[in-house]
Formats: C-alpha cells, structure tokens, sequence
C-alpha cells in the first residue's frame, strides 16, 4: 500500500507526548489533520510525505531539486546536436 | 501541487525515455516491485514511451492481490457478526472470498465502512463503546507504523472494543521467493519507494549481493520510474548489481527509525501465505504478545480456516511475472473486473486488471 | 441521477441481490438497465436510451425526463439535495435540446426529519426552479418509518419544448467531430466527500450543479450543428464519454492536459486516491460538434456563465473499437475505460 501523498506543514499542534503531536498539512487547498508521531524533526514550512493519516519523511528539498538539474544539464548536451547551421 | 506535478512533466519525461532508449544495447526485464508504480505506468502509457529491448514485468506490490482468501473469508465472516463495525482501506472490499467479498457481506446487511487512516477506527471505537470496531490492517511496510501506532494508542486508551485483523506482508521474501524461483526471468528490479522511506533499503543491499542483481529503490510519479528505469538500466548494461536510490528525496538507507521502532514495539515476523503465490516463511506480521488481546481472530474465534482459491486462476504465476494476464485460458473471458475469479482482478494495480482495463484494446494507430 | 457514495464498488454481476454498484453509474448499473428494465418496458422512445425521451404529441416535439435523488449528505458546500433534484431534471432536458418548462417533485420523506430542513430544501428548490425558468406544477408526498431513507430523497420529472431542429443524440456523432467539456471536473463529487470525511479546505470547494439550459439555448441560438450533448453525472466524464463510443461504436481520443480540473480538486483527488475524471458533476456537460463548428462553439459557451471555462478536449476518430482512450500529460496513452461500479478510494 503505497499511496503517499506530499504536503506542506501549515500549522503544529504541539504535544508533550511527541507520539501525539500533529499538524495541518496543505495539500494544494485541502488541509488535514497529519500526525507527526513519525517525524519529529519537521516543522512549519516543510512539505511531508504523507500516508493514511502520518507524515513519513520530510522532503528533502535539495535532493528533489537534483533530477532537474540532471535534466537541464542533459539538454545543454543535446543543444549542440540539435539544429545545424544557423 | 508541489512535489507531484513537477514530475509528470512531459519535456522531463521525453528526455528521461531518450536517456534510456540511448543505453539500452540489450533486451532487459525489469519488475517493478509496488502496485502504485504499476498504477502510475500504466495510467501515464509509460511502456509506450519505453524502447522495445525493455521488457516490465509487474510484481507482487498489490497488498489487495496477495491476501491470502483465508484471510478474507476471516473478514467477512467477522464483519458478520452482529454489533461489529468492520472497517476497512477501500481496495480491500472487492476482493471475492472463497464466498463473498466484504461488498457483498455489507449488501447483505454488515457494517463494513471504508476509512482512510487506522487512527479513524480508533476513533469510531471510541465513538461507540458499544460495539465491536474491527480495523483489517492490510499493506506493506509502508502502512504498518500507522496500523501499528493504532494498536499502540488503543493499548494506551484502554480502548477495548477495538481490535484489528492483520494482514500484513513484507516485501524482501517476496523478492527473494520470486529471484530464487528456478524460472525467474527478472533481471533488475525497482524497489517500493514508500515502503523503503519507512524500512530503509539495507535488506535490499543484501538481496541484491546474494543473487547479483541491480535493485533501484524508486518514487512514484512518471519521472521518477523514468529515472529509476534508467539507473536499473546503466547498470544492467554495466553488469553492476546491487542497490541504487532513485527515491532520495524521501528514502535513507536507514529509511524512519521512530517508524520502525512502533512496528517492532506491536508487530513481530510471522510467516504469511501469499494468495496465489503460497506459503512464505517470515513473510508477515502478527501481533506481540503484550497485544494479543487486540487480535480480532482471537477475540472473535474466527479463521483462518483452509480456503479454496478458483482452480483456474493462475493468479501465482502472473504474481511471480511468469505468465501475462491474457496467456491464462480464463483472461477476460471467465475472469473480468465484475465477476473476478483472483485478487489481480481485482484491484486496478493488479496486473489482470491492469491487462483487462489498459492493454486489452489496441492503442496504438 | 447525483450523490456520491465511497463505500460502493463493483461486486459479482452473477448475484442475485442489488447492490449499491447498480446505482453506480458505471457498467454495473448499465447490466441492470439491459437485464431487468429494458426488457420489461420495451418501446422505441426506451430502447433509445438516451437522457429524456423524445415524443411528438400532436405534432409538437417534446422532451420528457425523470430522475430521483438520493444525496447524503442532504447538505453541502454549493447546495443541498434539492439544487440537485431541480438542476439535473432540468439538465437532461437541455441536452435533448429541449427548453425546460414544468417539473413534477415527489418527496418520500422519512419520519422524524425536522420541518426546517424540508423548508430549507424546498426554498433551495424554488430558487432553483426561478433561475433555470421552470415551474414545479405538481407533486407528491409519502412519509415512510424513521430508519428508512435518508431524510429525504426526491423525484422530479421534467417536459420541455424541443427547440433544437435536429436530433441531437450518439447516433449523430460523426468521425472527426471536436469533443468539448463546458468546465472543470469533479467540484460536485468532492464537495460531497468534504462533508462526509470531514476534509477542510483554503477555499470550500462548491458542488457545481447549476442549470445547463443557458449554454444549450446559446449554442442552439447561434444555428451551430450539435451532434451530440450530455452532462455529466455519477461516473464523471469517463462514464459519460464511454457511453457514446459504445453506442456509437467509434473511438474518441483525449488530451489528458486539455481537461479542466481546478487545483483544489486535484489536491483532494490526490489525497483521497481518486480519479478526477470519474469524480461526479452536477453542472457540466460534453458537446460533440463538427471540427469546423469547434471554435465557435467554444466561444459561444465561454459567453455563457455557466460554461466560461469551456475547453477542447479531443476529437472523434473512425476507430469502430467503442474506446476512449486518453493521452496522458507524459505522452503515453492508456484506454480509460467505464468503471465497473464506483470508483474506490485508493491506499495503494
């Protein structure tokens, strides 16, 4: 079962039993209640991954940006082959 | 929305498929492992962008799939009961028992509710100290700390009329059941993602030595598997074996340890049979002992009785990539989404039902 | 035809009991119609099967249509059951090309539903009624023991003038007809589920259901050749599409980035592991007009408030295959077929 789907923190409700603590994540408009049992460390602003109910990861929004990099760096190879004479 | 529609961009995709059209030297078969990214390849056509040499094969990743029909005959049999809320994720509830499905069990009067977290059934327990709320806790790794967290919270609320079915099944002995078959053609795999975020892919660095093949833990969006394709690719090619991460963005080769930590605290191994596919040892989880009294077989005395799977579905083989839906005599003509004769009919990750709704038309021209 | 029930997918068409499936919109609910019903009433004006049946009674053409509603909950941001009970009578009737005119409600109410909720529902209705132009000439009322139906659940039926000079049905679908979607999909069907799972959003999202008959009558207004009109209801634009390439037995093709969904759609679709393109609508509609005629009707529609956001989506092909099959924003094609019963909440 893997439909995990990402969010971004909105809002912390701060427990002191950490296994309680939840937040309002934003998915494109829609808000939910997420629990935070399993990432401690997220806090407002980061997008989570969440799935049925609670956050699994915090995105890693430096790593996310790579494929692109990738990507971009892939077309500046094919440029030059691409078109001929001017 | 931000971190999905980025990676179904069209421009990306049309590079990632030229990026593995020009590696590709040899024919290659590839599995991907979760039913979400069979989900995923076959809603975007993704194999249409593929070069020929390339061959996927869709595995077992379809926790609806393997249950095993003991299991779901278990299901309705307590959703049955008088005074029970049975609730369920809602794939669960097309899936024919020996008998019925948990559909047809509310048809006929149980009440099964569809919730979207276990949390949920929690809180209907509480909501209703008088009846008996049952949560059937299917899924792979990715789903066992939420179900886990449930039972956790429950135990902690003195929550009594709450208890869960379990059903879960762990991914590494089915890859391990699948490589070690004698005619495994499957030559490099990508790993669940989401289940890997929970579980980390150390089990896999292990799998992957012992029967020296690629394994790239990959996300779920078309670039992704795009991505991940072209990692298993470069090292097929390379004759390099072992784990890449596609996934990064979400998995750590340590993948959650407070994740982890709650599963092992509730659950511990069991072996598990896997519809269509059979017994596999340590497979499964089941209950630990301070928990048990949270275990609806117990406290039901119900199932899992010894069930009877239809005779003609070879849902095992098609599980295992070694037959395709349509070589099975029954494919689309005994066996269709309205009256399924296995799980992979079932649910539209399952590759019956993937071949039966996608691929049955021509589509190309 | 409208509500929005999660707890129902497809079960065995080999059972001898119905099931919520058979409501569904999808192929279970078409196998009741052809196993149980169609052979029971048997005419030609049935054995059309389209949304109203198309009478001729003393040389006048008319449009006659009924529908039944059973919405829960009876609430919702946009509206309540009774915007529905008005709205989707009044919608089958434009897409005969009819100009709605009287409507007949019956009302099964259950005992122990609180009187203001009925005035709520009927005052819903009379401004509906005034907006899309239609009076409500007769009814009926029935209460049945508390514990059976939800409230309340309505019947209307409908009759309309035919202003439309031909026939406008599937058969009329051509090969290379352009394929347009009056607006953006699936607001009604997860304004449904906001309230039953309790989702919270920036900005509610409104059921869309709104009288269509604007947009007809302008189309109808600027002598444009309409092929084909339906609107789409429970099983979304896929069901919708899938019957008329069925019927038709052509092919249609669409762009999976030319379909209009809203942002906080796709955001709770995405959450909820549902499919925009099955999701229920309550105020949208599929126009098939000859390629030639497409632009124009794409800008007669966006004058329309109720259909502004009108796009292309795809065209007919000659493909005698009864498929739709849909491009997907990365490239690849897939054929998107009619659901069994209704579509099911993923996890996987």
């Amino acid at each position: 079962m893997c439909l995990a789907v990402p969010g971004r923190i909105v809002s912390i409700l701060d427990e002191e039993d950490s296994a309680l603590r939840r937040a309002t994540v934003d998915f494109a408009g829609v808000r939910r209640e997420v629990s935070l049992a399993f990432t401690p460390e997220a806090k407002p602003g980061d997008y989570v991954l969440v799935h049925v109910g609670f956050a699994l990861s915090v995105v890693d929004e430096d790593e996310a940006e790579k494929i692109f990099e990738e990507l971009r760096a892939m077309s500046e190879i094919e440029e030059p082959e691409a078109g001929g004479s001017p | 929305m931000r971190y999905v529609d980025e990676y179904r961009d069209a421009q990306a995709a049309a590079r990632l498929a030229e990026a593995i059209r020009s590696r590709v030297n040899r024919p290659w078969t590839v599995m991907e492992i979760c039913g979400g990214q069979t989900h995923t390849i076959l809603k975007s056509g993704l194999e249409e962008l593929l070069p020929p040499e390339i061959t996927l094969v869709h595995g077992p990743g379809c926790p609806v799939c393997v249950t095993p029909v003991e299991l779901i005959d278990a299901a309705v049999e307590v959703a049955s009961r008088p005074g029970v809320i049975f609730c369920s994720f809602g794939d669960m509830l097309r899936v024919p028992g020996s008998v019925r499905s948990l559909l047809e069990a509310k048809a006929r009067g149980a009440d099964v509710r569809v919730v979207y977290s276990p949390l949920d059934a929690v809180k209907l327990a509480r909501a209703n100290p008088a009846r008996e709320v049952v949560f059937f806790a299917v899924g792979f790794e990715t789903t066992a700390p939420a179900n886990a967290m449930a039972v956790w919270q429950a135990a902690r609320q003195g929550i009594g009329n709450f208890s869960v079915l379990v059903a879960h099944v762990l991914v590494p002995p089915a890859i391990e059941a699948i490589l070690s078959a004698p005619d495994c053609r499957v030559q490099g795999f990508l790993a669940p993602g989401h289940v890997c975020t929970v579980v980390g892919y150390r089990e896999y660095e292990t799998l992957a030595a012992r029967y020296r093949v690629p394994i790239v833990v990959t996300g779920f969006e078309p670039l992704d598997i795009l991505e991940g394709l072209l990692m298993v690719v470069s090292r097929l090619e390379e004759g390099r074996a072992g784990v890449g991460n596609q996934y990064r963005r979400s998995v750590q080769r340590e993948g959650n340890r407070a994740a982890q930590q709650i599963v092992a605290e509730v659950f511990e191994l069991s072996d598990r049979r896997w519809r269509g596919i059979g017994l596999i040892p340590m497979s499964g989880l089941k209950l630990r002992e301070p928990y048990r009294s949270f275990d609806a077989l117990a406290r039901f005395a119900a199932g899992p009785a010894p069930a009877e799977e239809s005779r003609e579905c070879i849902a095992g083989l098609v599980l295992q990539g070694l037959k395709k839906p349509p070589e099975c005599p029954a494919f689309a003509v005994r066996c269709t989404p309205e009256s399924p004769l296995g799980a992979p009919m079932v649910s539209s990750e399952g590759a019956c039902a993937a071949y039966y709704l996608y691929g049955r038309r021509e589509v190309r021209g | 035809m409208s509500g929005f029930n999660l707890s129902c997918p497809a079960p065995l068409v080999a059972g001898d009991r119905v099931l919520l499936a058979h409501g569904g919109g999808g192929r279970l609910m078409h196998q009741l119609l052809e196993g149980v019903f169609l052979p029971a009433f048997s005419n030609p004006a049935l054995e059309a099967r389209h949304d109203g049946a198309l009478l001729t009674v003393n040389g006048v053409r008319l449009a006659f249509t009924t529908d039944s509603y059973v919405v829960r909950p009876l609430f919702f941001p946009g509206g309540n059951i009774g915007d529905l009970a008005v709205n989707g009578t009044v919608n089958d009737l434009a897409m005969c090309g009819a100009r709605p005119l009287y409507l007949s409600a019956g009302f099964i109410l259950e005992e122990g539903l609180p009187l203001e909720t009925l005035r709520e529902v009927t005052a819903a209705m009379r401004a509906a009624a005034e907006r899309a132009g239609v009076l409500l000439v007769t009814g009926d009322t029935k209460v049945v023991d508390q514990g059976h139906g939800d409230g309340v659940y309505i019947n209307t039926a409908g009759i309309g003038v035919v202003e439309a000079r031909h026939q406008i049905s599937p058969l009329r679908v051509e090969p290379g007809d352009a394929v347009l979607v009056s607006g953006d999909l699936g607001a009604h069907g997860v304004a449904i589920l906001s309230v039953r799972e309790g989702l919270e959003f920036d900005a509610p999202i409104a059921s869309d259901t709104a009288p269509l008959w604007p947009a007809v009558e302008a189309l109808l207004a600027a002598g444009l050749e309409l092929h084909c009109l339906r609107d789409l209801t429970r099983g979304g634009l896929a069901s919708a599409l899938n019957e008329i390439a069925q019927a038709r037995r052509l092919a249609i093709r669409i762009e999976e980035a030319a379909i209009p969904v809203s942002e906080a759609v796709k955001g709770a679709c995405e959450i909820l592991g549902l499919d925009p393109l099955y999701v229920a609508n309550e105020g949208r509609f599929v126009v098939f007009v000859p390629e030639r005629e497409a632009e124009r009707a794409l800008e007669i529609l966006r004058g329309v408030p109720v259909s502004a956001a009108a796009a292309r989506i795809g065209s007919v092909s000659g493909d005698a295959t009864g498929a739709v099959i849909l491009r997907s924003r990365v490239g690849g094609r897939r054929v998107l077929d009619m659901l069994s019963g209704e579509q099911l909440p993923r996890i996987c």
